[in-house]
Protein backbone atom coordinates (compact mmCIF):
# COMPACT_ATOMS: atom_id res chain seq x y z
CA UNK A 1 0.00 0.00 0.00
CA UNK A 2 1.65 3.69 -1.01
CA UNK A 3 -0.13 5.65 1.41
CA UNK A 4 -2.24 4.41 4.48
CA UNK A 5 -4.64 6.29 7.06
CA UNK A 6 -5.69 4.93 10.03
CA UNK A 7 -8.22 6.57 12.55
CA UNK A 8 -6.52 9.72 11.80
CA UNK A 9 -7.94 12.76 13.31
CA UNK A 10 -6.77 16.46 12.97
CA UNK A 11 -7.84 19.36 15.09
CA UNK A 12 -5.69 22.60 14.11
CA UNK A 13 -4.05 24.34 17.45
CA UNK A 14 -5.65 27.76 17.58
CA UNK A 15 -8.39 29.42 19.43
CA UNK A 16 -11.07 28.20 17.16
CA UNK A 17 -9.62 24.79 17.35
CA UNK A 18 -11.53 23.45 14.36
CA UNK A 19 -11.73 19.74 14.31
CA UNK A 20 -10.70 19.69 10.48
CA UNK A 21 -10.90 15.94 10.19
CA UNK A 22 -12.25 12.95 11.94
CA UNK A 23 -12.00 9.44 11.80
CA UNK A 24 -10.15 8.95 8.75
CA UNK A 25 -9.54 5.66 7.23
CA UNK A 26 -8.11 5.49 3.69
CA UNK A 27 -6.05 3.48 1.49
CA UNK A 28 -4.36 4.60 -1.86
CA UNK A 29 -2.56 2.24 -3.80
CA UNK A 30 -0.16 2.60 -6.58
CA UNK A 31 -1.19 3.36 -10.35
CA UNK A 32 -4.13 5.14 -8.61
CA UNK A 33 -5.80 8.64 -10.30
CA UNK A 34 -7.54 10.01 -7.01
CA UNK A 35 -10.12 13.39 -7.60
CA UNK A 36 -10.70 14.77 -4.11
CA UNK A 37 -13.72 16.67 -3.87
CA UNK A 38 -15.98 19.13 -1.61
CA UNK A 39 -17.09 22.30 -0.17
CA UNK A 40 -14.31 24.70 0.74
CA UNK A 41 -13.58 23.85 4.39
CA UNK A 42 -14.37 20.30 3.91
CA UNK A 43 -10.91 19.28 4.74
CA UNK A 44 -9.35 18.33 1.55
CA UNK A 45 -6.42 20.50 2.05
CA UNK A 46 -5.87 19.59 5.33
CA UNK A 47 -5.61 16.04 4.33
CA UNK A 48 -3.47 15.77 1.37
CA UNK A 49 -0.84 17.85 3.74
CA UNK A 50 -1.24 14.42 5.75
CA UNK A 51 0.17 12.55 2.79
CA UNK A 52 3.75 14.21 3.25
CA UNK A 53 3.77 14.43 6.49
CA UNK A 54 3.77 18.49 6.49
CA UNK A 55 0.60 18.30 9.26
CA UNK A 56 1.25 15.52 11.87
CA UNK A 57 -2.14 14.59 12.81
CA UNK A 58 -3.59 15.23 15.96
CA UNK A 59 -4.19 10.99 16.26
CA UNK A 60 -4.52 8.44 13.98
CA UNK A 61 -1.07 6.60 12.31
CA UNK A 62 -0.05 7.72 8.62
CA UNK A 63 2.10 4.97 6.73
CA UNK A 64 3.46 6.14 2.77
CA UNK A 65 5.42 2.83 1.75
CA UNK A 66 4.64 0.89 4.73
CA UNK A 67 6.41 3.67 6.65
CA UNK A 68 4.52 4.95 9.62
CA UNK A 69 5.86 8.80 9.43
CA UNK A 70 3.65 10.05 12.45
CA UNK A 71 6.67 9.17 14.59
CA UNK A 72 8.91 11.60 15.56
CA UNK A 73 12.21 9.62 14.11
CA UNK A 74 10.68 9.09 10.88
CA UNK A 75 12.61 10.75 8.31
CA UNK A 76 10.27 13.26 7.08
CA UNK A 77 12.62 14.34 3.94
CA UNK A 78 12.64 10.85 2.82
CA UNK A 79 8.91 10.86 2.91
CA UNK A 80 8.60 14.08 0.73
CA UNK A 81 11.05 13.21 -2.47
CA UNK A 82 7.90 10.22 -2.63
CA UNK A 83 5.45 11.92 -1.90
CA UNK A 84 5.48 15.45 -4.05
CA UNK A 85 2.82 17.98 -2.99
CA UNK A 86 1.57 21.25 -5.34
CA UNK A 87 0.03 23.77 -2.94
CA UNK A 88 -2.80 25.82 -3.69
CA UNK A 89 -1.38 28.97 -6.09
CA UNK A 90 1.66 27.48 -6.17
CA UNK A 91 3.30 30.19 -7.91
CA UNK A 92 3.16 32.47 -4.89
CA UNK A 93 6.46 30.14 -3.43
CA UNK A 94 8.58 31.00 -6.23
CA UNK A 95 11.79 33.08 -5.08
CA UNK A 96 14.89 32.40 -7.58
CA UNK A 97 15.98 34.78 -9.54
CA UNK A 98 15.92 32.52 -13.06
CA UNK A 99 13.42 29.85 -13.69
CA UNK A 100 16.38 27.30 -13.53
CA UNK A 101 17.63 27.92 -10.70
CA UNK A 102 13.71 27.66 -8.79
CA UNK A 103 12.92 24.26 -10.19
CA UNK A 104 16.06 23.43 -9.16
CA UNK A 105 15.69 24.24 -5.66
CA UNK A 106 14.28 20.79 -4.72
CA UNK A 107 17.08 18.80 -6.78
CA UNK A 108 19.81 20.91 -4.74
CA UNK A 109 18.18 19.96 -1.59
CA UNK A 110 18.62 16.39 -2.16
CA UNK A 111 21.58 16.89 -2.63
CA UNK A 112 22.27 16.06 -6.42
CA UNK A 113 25.16 16.66 -9.08
CA UNK A 114 24.78 19.51 -11.37
CA UNK A 115 24.55 17.56 -14.09
CA UNK A 116 22.24 15.23 -13.38
CA UNK A 117 20.12 18.87 -11.65
CA UNK A 118 20.72 20.17 -15.33
CA UNK A 119 19.03 17.33 -16.44
CA UNK A 120 15.75 16.85 -14.69
CA UNK A 121 15.28 20.81 -14.87
CA UNK A 122 15.04 20.52 -18.66
CA UNK A 123 13.04 17.22 -18.67
CA UNK A 124 10.31 18.47 -16.11
CA UNK A 125 10.46 21.93 -18.28
CA UNK A 126 9.54 19.70 -21.20
CA UNK A 127 6.97 18.14 -19.33
CA UNK A 128 5.22 21.30 -18.29
CA UNK A 129 5.18 23.21 -21.64
CA UNK A 130 8.46 25.23 -20.87
CA UNK A 131 10.90 26.07 -23.62
CA UNK A 132 14.25 25.19 -21.74
CA UNK A 133 16.48 27.83 -24.00
CA UNK A 134 13.62 30.17 -23.77
CA UNK A 135 13.06 30.42 -20.04
CA UNK A 136 16.06 29.75 -18.03
CA UNK A 137 17.25 32.38 -17.65
CA UNK A 138 14.32 34.50 -17.02
CA UNK A 139 12.67 35.99 -14.08
CA UNK A 140 10.27 33.85 -12.80
CA UNK A 141 8.64 36.96 -11.76
CA UNK A 142 8.26 38.40 -15.07
CA UNK A 143 6.20 35.74 -16.29
CA UNK A 144 2.53 35.52 -16.68
CA UNK A 145 0.33 33.80 -14.27
CA UNK A 146 0.23 30.48 -16.25
CA UNK A 147 3.58 30.66 -17.27
CA UNK A 148 4.73 30.91 -13.41
CA UNK A 149 2.17 28.20 -12.35
CA UNK A 150 4.12 26.22 -15.30
CA UNK A 151 7.41 26.74 -13.01
CA UNK A 152 5.86 25.85 -9.95
CA UNK A 153 4.44 22.51 -10.56
CA UNK A 154 8.00 22.17 -12.57
CA UNK A 155 9.60 22.76 -9.14
CA UNK A 156 8.17 20.11 -7.79
CA UNK A 157 8.57 17.31 -10.57
CA UNK A 158 12.07 17.87 -10.27
CA UNK A 159 11.78 15.97 -7.09
CA UNK A 160 10.55 13.22 -9.69
CA UNK A 161 7.92 11.83 -6.81
CA UNK A 162 6.03 8.81 -7.02
CA UNK A 163 2.98 10.10 -6.20
CA UNK A 164 1.91 14.06 -6.99
CA UNK A 165 -0.65 15.56 -5.42
CA UNK A 166 -1.94 18.81 -6.33
CA UNK A 167 -4.44 21.63 -4.47
CA UNK A 168 -6.53 23.20 -7.02
CA UNK A 169 -3.63 23.25 -9.50
CA UNK A 170 -6.60 25.24 -12.05
CA UNK A 171 -7.70 27.57 -9.86
CA UNK A 172 -7.60 31.19 -11.70
CA UNK A 173 -6.19 29.34 -15.00
CA UNK A 174 -7.72 30.21 -18.35
CA UNK A 175 -9.40 27.74 -20.16
CA UNK A 176 -6.35 26.65 -22.12
CA UNK A 177 -3.86 26.55 -19.04
CA UNK A 178 -6.67 24.34 -17.90
CA UNK A 179 -6.48 22.40 -20.70
CA UNK A 180 -2.54 21.92 -20.51
CA UNK A 181 -2.65 20.96 -17.27
CA UNK A 182 -5.28 18.22 -17.90
CA UNK A 183 -2.74 17.11 -20.39
CA UNK A 184 0.20 17.21 -18.23
CA UNK A 185 -1.84 15.13 -15.78
CA UNK A 186 -2.76 12.46 -18.12
CA UNK A 187 0.46 12.10 -19.51
CA UNK A 188 2.00 11.65 -15.86
CA UNK A 189 -0.47 9.02 -15.01
CA UNK A 190 -0.68 7.31 -18.00
CA UNK A 191 2.91 7.43 -19.58
CA UNK A 192 5.14 8.18 -16.56
CA UNK A 193 3.15 5.67 -14.23
CA UNK A 194 3.17 8.57 -11.36
CA UNK A 195 0.14 8.20 -9.27
CA UNK A 196 -1.87 11.23 -8.97
CA UNK A 197 -4.11 12.90 -6.04
CA UNK A 198 -5.86 15.81 -7.55
CA UNK A 199 -8.08 18.22 -5.60
CA UNK A 200 -10.79 20.43 -7.66
CA UNK A 201 -13.71 21.96 -7.78
CA UNK A 202 -14.21 21.77 -11.76
CA UNK A 203 -16.22 18.20 -11.73
CA UNK A 204 -15.54 18.31 -15.69
CA UNK A 205 -11.35 17.76 -14.58
CA UNK A 206 -12.12 15.62 -12.09
CA UNK A 207 -14.58 13.02 -13.85
CA UNK A 208 -12.38 13.15 -16.83
CA UNK A 209 -9.48 12.11 -15.47
CA UNK A 210 -9.78 10.38 -12.12
CA UNK A 211 -10.23 6.25 -11.62
CA UNK A 212 -11.44 7.20 -8.02
CA UNK A 213 -13.55 9.79 -6.64
CA UNK A 214 -13.30 10.47 -3.01
CA UNK A 215 -15.62 13.32 -1.19
CA UNK A 216 -15.22 15.15 1.83
CA UNK A 217 -17.37 16.65 3.98
CA UNK A 218 -16.66 18.49 7.60
CA UNK A 219 -13.74 17.09 7.90
CA UNK A 220 -15.02 13.38 6.78
CA UNK A 221 -15.22 10.88 3.74
CA UNK A 222 -18.63 10.87 2.88
CA UNK A 223 -18.19 8.69 -0.58
CA UNK A 224 -14.89 6.87 -1.93
CA UNK A 225 -15.95 5.21 -5.13
CA UNK A 226 -15.43 5.50 -9.18
CA UNK A 227 -16.53 8.24 -10.63
CA UNK A 228 -19.43 6.83 -12.68
CA UNK A 229 -21.02 5.93 -8.97
CA UNK A 230 -19.87 8.83 -7.87
CA UNK A 231 -21.56 10.88 -10.32
CA UNK A 232 -24.82 8.80 -10.31
CA UNK A 233 -25.55 9.88 -6.71
CA UNK A 234 -26.95 13.23 -8.17
CA UNK A 235 -29.39 14.13 -5.10
CA UNK A 236 -26.28 13.45 -2.56
CA UNK A 237 -23.81 15.67 -4.04
CA UNK A 238 -26.61 18.65 -3.77
CA UNK A 239 -27.16 18.09 -0.63
CA UNK A 240 -23.24 18.29 0.02
CA UNK A 241 -23.69 21.55 -2.77
CA UNK A 242 -21.68 19.82 -5.03
CA UNK A 243 -22.10 19.44 -8.45
CA UNK A 244 -22.34 17.47 -11.45
CA UNK A 245 -20.08 17.48 -14.63
CA UNK A 246 -22.11 20.23 -16.41
CA UNK A 247 -22.61 17.85 -19.55
CA UNK A 248 -23.86 15.01 -16.89
CA UNK A 249 -26.40 17.56 -15.61
CA UNK A 250 -27.54 18.25 -18.90
CA UNK A 251 -28.37 14.29 -19.45
CA UNK A 252 -29.79 14.35 -16.10
CA UNK A 253 -32.12 16.84 -17.24
CA UNK A 254 -33.02 15.27 -20.24
CA UNK A 255 -33.52 12.12 -18.43
CA UNK A 256 -36.19 13.63 -16.41
CA UNK A 257 -37.87 14.82 -19.24
CA UNK A 258 -38.32 11.30 -20.58
CA UNK A 259 -35.63 11.66 -23.18
CA UNK A 260 -33.88 7.92 -22.61
CA UNK A 261 -30.46 8.89 -22.56
CA UNK A 262 -27.16 7.21 -20.64
CA UNK A 263 -26.34 9.82 -17.60
CA UNK A 264 -23.23 8.30 -16.85
CA UNK A 265 -21.34 10.09 -19.54
CA UNK A 266 -18.85 12.94 -18.72
CA UNK A 267 -17.29 14.07 -21.90
CA UNK A 268 -19.07 16.57 -24.34
CA UNK A 269 -18.22 14.65 -27.37
CA UNK A 270 -19.49 11.18 -25.97
CA UNK A 271 -22.71 12.98 -24.38
CA UNK A 272 -23.69 14.43 -27.74
CA UNK A 273 -23.35 11.30 -29.90
CA UNK A 274 -25.67 9.91 -27.09
CA UNK A 275 -28.03 12.70 -27.56
CA UNK A 276 -28.17 12.41 -30.87
CA UNK A 277 -28.83 8.40 -30.98
CA UNK A 278 -31.76 9.14 -28.48
CA UNK A 279 -33.40 12.09 -30.80
CA UNK A 280 -32.75 9.63 -33.92
CA UNK A 281 -34.38 6.84 -32.10
CA UNK A 282 -37.24 9.18 -30.37
CA UNK B 1 5.27 27.61 15.53
CA UNK B 2 4.66 30.85 13.83
CA UNK B 3 1.23 30.40 15.43
CA UNK B 4 2.11 30.78 18.46
CA UNK B 5 3.42 34.55 18.23
CA UNK B 6 0.66 36.44 20.40
CA UNK B 7 1.60 39.43 20.08
CA UNK B 8 -0.63 41.98 18.35
CA UNK B 9 -3.16 38.90 18.75
CA UNK B 10 -6.99 40.00 19.30
CA UNK B 11 -9.03 37.33 21.22
CA UNK B 12 -12.36 38.33 21.31
CA UNK B 13 -14.63 37.58 24.45
CA UNK B 14 -17.00 38.97 26.52
CA UNK B 15 -16.07 40.34 29.58
CA UNK B 16 -15.81 43.40 31.46
CA UNK B 17 -12.12 44.00 30.42
CA UNK B 18 -12.94 43.82 26.75
CA UNK B 19 -15.92 45.96 27.52
CA UNK B 20 -13.28 49.19 28.84
CA UNK B 21 -12.47 51.53 26.66
CA UNK B 22 -9.43 51.62 24.92
CA UNK B 23 -8.14 55.21 25.75
CA UNK B 24 -8.64 53.87 29.19
CA UNK B 25 -6.91 50.40 28.71
CA UNK B 26 -4.11 52.65 27.01
CA UNK B 27 -3.99 55.01 29.31
CA UNK B 28 -3.54 51.99 32.36
CA UNK B 29 -0.92 50.20 30.27
CA UNK B 30 1.44 53.18 30.15
CA UNK B 31 0.29 54.09 34.06
CA UNK B 32 1.66 50.49 35.07
CA UNK B 33 4.05 50.51 33.14
CA UNK B 34 5.91 53.30 34.74
CA UNK B 35 4.88 51.75 37.94
CA UNK B 36 6.41 48.99 37.09
CA UNK B 37 9.75 50.52 36.89
CA UNK B 38 9.90 52.11 40.02
CA UNK B 39 9.23 48.98 41.88
CA UNK B 40 12.42 47.76 43.24
CA UNK B 41 11.27 44.38 45.27
CA UNK B 42 10.79 41.01 44.53
CA UNK B 43 7.50 41.66 47.06
CA UNK B 44 6.41 44.09 44.48
CA UNK B 45 6.68 42.11 41.83
CA UNK B 46 4.81 39.14 43.21
CA UNK B 47 1.95 42.44 43.55
CA UNK B 48 1.74 43.13 40.37
CA UNK B 49 1.67 39.02 38.73
CA UNK B 50 -1.00 38.91 40.96
CA UNK B 51 -2.93 41.89 39.81
CA UNK B 52 -2.00 40.25 35.90
CA UNK B 53 -3.67 37.00 37.06
CA UNK B 54 -6.10 38.80 38.12
CA UNK B 55 -7.41 40.40 35.13
CA UNK B 56 -6.74 37.76 32.77
CA UNK B 57 -9.11 35.91 35.03
CA UNK B 58 -11.68 38.67 34.53
CA UNK B 59 -11.01 38.86 30.64
CA UNK B 60 -11.85 35.39 30.31
CA UNK B 61 -9.04 34.62 28.05
CA UNK B 62 -7.28 31.15 29.22
CA UNK B 63 -4.06 31.54 31.39
CA UNK B 64 -2.39 29.23 29.14
CA UNK B 65 -3.30 31.12 25.92
CA UNK B 66 -1.60 34.11 27.44
CA UNK B 67 1.16 32.59 28.79
CA UNK B 68 1.89 31.41 25.59
CA UNK B 69 2.89 34.86 24.29
CA UNK B 70 5.77 34.18 26.54
CA UNK B 71 7.47 32.00 24.73
CA UNK B 72 8.98 33.88 21.39
CA UNK B 73 10.65 36.19 23.95
CA UNK B 74 12.16 33.80 26.10
CA UNK B 75 15.36 33.38 24.08
CA UNK B 76 15.73 37.40 24.80
CA UNK B 77 14.85 36.77 28.56
CA UNK B 78 17.23 34.04 28.93
CA UNK B 79 20.12 36.41 27.44
CA UNK B 80 19.15 38.98 29.77
CA UNK B 81 19.58 36.24 32.64
CA UNK B 82 22.25 34.97 31.72
CA UNK B 83 24.20 38.27 30.88
CA UNK B 84 23.89 39.86 34.49
CA UNK B 85 24.82 36.53 36.25
CA UNK B 86 27.46 36.36 34.58
CA UNK B 87 28.78 40.16 34.14
CA UNK B 88 26.77 42.10 37.27
CA UNK B 89 29.39 42.06 40.16
CA UNK B 90 29.00 42.40 43.58
CA UNK B 91 27.96 40.63 46.56
CA UNK B 92 29.46 37.40 47.72
CA UNK B 93 30.99 34.85 45.17
CA UNK B 94 28.70 32.08 45.16
CA UNK B 95 30.78 29.99 42.46
CA UNK B 96 33.95 30.68 41.05
CA UNK B 97 36.06 28.84 37.64
CA UNK B 98 39.19 30.29 36.73
CA UNK B 99 38.17 33.77 36.10
CA UNK B 100 34.71 33.11 35.52
CA UNK B 101 32.54 34.00 38.70
CA UNK B 102 29.11 34.26 39.73
CA UNK B 103 28.19 36.70 42.40
CA UNK B 104 25.00 37.52 44.92
CA UNK B 105 24.41 40.62 43.22
CA UNK B 106 24.26 39.33 39.34
CA UNK B 107 21.87 36.63 40.36
CA UNK B 108 19.54 38.96 42.32
CA UNK B 109 19.60 41.09 39.16
CA UNK B 110 19.47 38.81 36.72
CA UNK B 111 16.15 37.69 37.90
CA UNK B 112 14.68 41.18 38.86
CA UNK B 113 15.33 42.27 35.30
CA UNK B 114 13.64 38.75 33.88
CA UNK B 115 10.65 39.46 36.26
CA UNK B 116 10.28 42.88 35.34
CA UNK B 117 10.65 41.56 31.46
CA UNK B 118 7.77 39.13 31.61
CA UNK B 119 5.42 41.05 33.02
CA UNK B 120 5.80 44.32 31.06
CA UNK B 121 5.03 41.89 27.81
CA UNK B 122 2.76 40.40 29.78
CA UNK B 123 0.41 43.99 30.61
CA UNK B 124 0.82 44.67 26.86
CA UNK B 125 -0.11 41.34 25.56
CA UNK B 126 -3.12 41.84 27.69
CA UNK B 127 -3.97 45.17 25.81
CA UNK B 128 -3.81 44.11 22.08
CA UNK B 129 -5.69 40.74 22.99
CA UNK B 130 -8.61 42.11 24.81
CA UNK B 131 -8.69 45.30 22.55
CA UNK B 132 -9.51 44.80 19.08
CA UNK B 133 -6.97 46.31 16.51
CA UNK B 134 -9.83 49.19 15.06
CA UNK B 135 -10.48 49.98 18.95
CA UNK B 136 -6.54 50.05 19.36
CA UNK B 137 -6.13 52.46 17.16
CA UNK B 138 -8.99 54.51 17.50
CA UNK B 139 -7.27 55.18 21.08
CA UNK B 140 -4.32 55.80 20.34
CA UNK B 141 -5.45 58.59 17.84
CA UNK B 142 -7.48 60.23 20.21
CA UNK B 143 -4.22 60.56 22.64
CA UNK B 144 -2.16 61.43 20.00
CA UNK B 145 -5.02 63.94 18.54
CA UNK B 146 -3.87 67.05 21.05
CA UNK B 147 -0.46 66.80 19.12
CA UNK B 148 -1.60 67.10 15.59
CA UNK B 149 -1.58 71.22 16.24
CA UNK B 150 2.51 70.83 16.31
CA UNK B 151 2.10 68.76 12.60
CA UNK B 152 1.46 64.98 14.07
CA UNK B 153 0.20 63.38 11.80
CA UNK B 154 -2.32 61.32 14.28
CA UNK B 155 -4.83 59.96 11.74
CA UNK B 156 -2.26 58.92 9.26
CA UNK B 157 -0.52 57.03 11.92
CA UNK B 158 -3.26 55.50 13.48
CA UNK B 159 -4.06 54.06 9.81
CA UNK B 160 -0.98 53.08 9.28
CA UNK B 161 -0.91 51.19 12.35
CA UNK B 162 -4.89 49.51 11.60
CA UNK B 163 -3.44 48.19 8.62
CA UNK B 164 -0.15 46.64 10.12
CA UNK B 165 -1.91 45.21 12.85
CA UNK B 166 -4.68 43.67 10.18
CA UNK B 167 -2.39 42.47 8.22
CA UNK B 168 0.09 40.78 10.89
CA UNK B 169 -1.82 37.40 11.07
CA UNK B 170 -2.66 37.28 7.49
CA UNK B 171 1.51 37.29 6.82
CA UNK B 172 1.93 34.62 9.82
CA UNK B 173 -0.94 32.53 7.93
CA UNK B 174 1.24 33.35 4.31
CA UNK B 175 4.86 32.87 6.08
CA UNK B 176 3.03 29.05 7.52
CA UNK B 177 2.04 28.58 4.18
CA UNK B 178 4.81 29.16 1.92
CA UNK B 179 7.26 27.34 4.43
CA UNK B 180 5.18 24.06 4.36
CA UNK B 181 5.27 24.61 0.30
CA UNK B 182 9.21 24.98 0.96
CA UNK B 183 9.27 21.78 2.90
CA UNK B 184 7.64 19.87 0.29
CA UNK B 185 10.14 20.37 -2.19
CA UNK B 186 12.91 19.52 1.05
CA UNK B 187 13.91 22.85 2.51
CA UNK B 188 15.17 22.72 5.73
CA UNK B 189 14.32 25.40 8.12
CA UNK B 190 15.33 23.35 11.52
CA UNK B 191 18.58 22.01 11.09
CA UNK B 192 22.31 23.19 10.45
CA UNK B 193 24.12 26.53 11.85
CA UNK B 194 23.52 30.04 11.97
CA UNK B 195 24.36 30.73 8.66
CA UNK B 196 22.97 28.20 7.00
CA UNK B 197 19.55 28.63 8.85
CA UNK B 198 19.87 32.54 7.88
CA UNK B 199 20.45 31.29 4.43
CA UNK B 200 17.54 28.84 4.59
CA UNK B 201 15.42 32.09 5.25
CA UNK B 202 15.96 33.26 2.04
CA UNK B 203 12.96 30.56 -0.09
CA UNK B 204 11.03 31.78 2.47
CA UNK B 205 11.38 35.65 3.10
CA UNK B 206 11.40 36.55 -0.88
CA UNK B 207 7.97 35.27 -1.50
CA UNK B 208 7.18 36.82 1.73
CA UNK B 209 7.55 40.19 0.42
CA UNK B 210 6.62 39.86 -2.68
CA UNK B 211 2.79 39.17 -1.60
CA UNK B 212 2.98 41.90 1.17
CA UNK B 213 4.03 44.55 -1.85
CA UNK B 214 1.35 43.02 -3.55
CA UNK B 215 -1.23 43.27 -0.85
CA UNK B 216 -0.39 46.81 -0.34
CA UNK B 217 -0.97 47.64 -3.50
CA UNK B 218 -4.17 46.24 -3.82
CA UNK B 219 -4.76 47.62 -0.77
CA UNK B 220 -3.58 50.97 -2.02
CA UNK B 221 -5.96 51.08 -5.06
CA UNK B 222 -9.05 49.58 -2.94
CA UNK B 223 -8.49 52.88 -0.67
CA UNK B 224 -7.99 55.12 -3.94
CA UNK B 225 -10.82 53.97 -5.05
CA UNK B 226 -13.27 55.04 -2.22
CA UNK B 227 -11.97 57.98 -1.87
CA UNK B 228 -9.38 57.71 0.88
CA UNK B 229 -7.77 61.06 1.25
CA UNK B 230 -5.85 61.01 4.62
CA UNK B 231 -7.62 61.58 7.92
CA UNK B 232 -9.05 65.23 7.96
CA UNK B 233 -12.82 65.24 8.89
CA UNK B 234 -13.63 61.32 8.78
CA UNK B 235 -15.78 60.36 10.65
CA UNK B 236 -16.64 56.81 12.17
CA UNK B 237 -19.05 54.63 12.29
CA UNK B 238 -18.31 53.29 16.25
CA UNK B 239 -17.76 56.04 18.27
CA UNK B 240 -15.49 55.55 21.58
CA UNK B 241 -17.51 56.60 24.53
CA UNK B 242 -16.49 56.83 27.96
CA UNK B 243 -18.73 55.19 30.95
CA UNK B 244 -18.37 55.45 34.04
CA UNK B 245 -17.15 52.26 34.80
CA UNK B 246 -14.26 53.16 32.56
CA UNK B 247 -13.23 56.11 35.32
CA UNK B 248 -13.86 53.49 38.33
CA UNK B 249 -11.03 51.25 36.79
CA UNK B 250 -8.82 54.43 36.00
CA UNK B 251 -9.04 55.13 39.48
CA UNK B 252 -8.14 51.69 40.68
CA UNK B 253 -5.41 51.77 38.78
CA UNK B 254 -3.73 55.06 39.75
CA UNK B 255 -4.22 54.39 43.57
CA UNK B 256 -3.00 50.79 43.05
CA UNK B 257 -0.09 52.19 41.02
CA UNK B 258 0.56 54.82 43.24
CA UNK B 259 0.56 52.58 46.51
CA UNK B 260 2.88 50.03 45.24
CA UNK B 261 5.37 52.41 44.08
CA UNK B 262 5.40 54.13 47.58
CA UNK B 263 5.67 50.96 49.29
N1 LIG C 1 -3.60 26.64 9.19
C1 LIG C 1 -4.84 26.53 9.73
N2 LIG C 1 -5.07 26.95 11.00
C2 LIG C 1 -6.30 26.83 11.55
N3 LIG C 1 -7.36 26.31 10.93
C3 LIG C 1 -7.21 25.87 9.68
C4 LIG C 1 -5.93 25.95 9.01
N4 LIG C 1 -6.07 25.44 7.76
C5 LIG C 1 -7.36 25.05 7.67
N5 LIG C 1 -8.05 25.30 8.80
C6 LIG C 1 -9.46 24.97 9.06
O1 LIG C 1 -9.65 23.59 8.87
C7 LIG C 1 -10.82 23.32 8.14
C8 LIG C 1 -10.47 22.55 6.88
O2 LIG C 1 -9.73 23.38 6.03
P1 LIG C 1 -9.06 22.90 4.67
O3 LIG C 1 -8.38 21.62 4.88
O4 LIG C 1 -8.25 24.04 4.15
O5 LIG C 1 -10.34 22.69 3.74
P2 LIG C 1 -10.47 22.71 2.16
O6 LIG C 1 -9.11 22.58 1.57
O7 LIG C 1 -11.38 21.56 1.87
O8 LIG C 1 -11.12 24.01 1.80
C9 LIG C 1 -11.47 24.66 7.87
O9 LIG C 1 -12.49 24.85 8.82
C10 LIG C 1 -10.36 25.66 8.06
O10 LIG C 1 -10.86 26.87 8.56
MG1 LIG D 1 -8.10 23.93 0.29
Amino acid sequence: MLIELNEVSHVYQDENNVKALKNINLEISRGEFIGIVGHTGSGKSTLVQLFNGLIIPSSGTVKVNGKNITNEKSNLKETRRHVGLVFQYPEHQLFEETVYQDIAFGPKNLGLKKDEIRERVEEVMGLVGLDYEEFKDRSPFNLSGGQQRKVAIAGVLALKPEVLVLDEPSAGLDPQGRKQLAELLKYLYQELNITVILISHRMEEIAELASRVIVMHQGEIVIDDNPIEVFSREQKLHKLSLDLPQITEILHRLEERGLKVNTNLFSISEASAEIIKALRSH
Amino acid sequence: MLKDITIGQYIARDSIIHALDARIKIMITTILIIALFTIDTFTGFGFFAAFVLVVVLLSKISVKKVLKGLKPILILVLFTLFIHIFLTKGGEVLWSWRFISIESEGVYTGFFMVSRIFILILFTSLLTLTTSPLQLTDGIEYILSPLKRFGVPASELSMMMTIALRFIPTLLEEADKIMKAQQARGADFESGNLIQRAKSLIPLLVPLFISAFRRADDLALAMESRCYRGGEGRTRLHELEFRYYDFIALIIIIILAVAVSFY
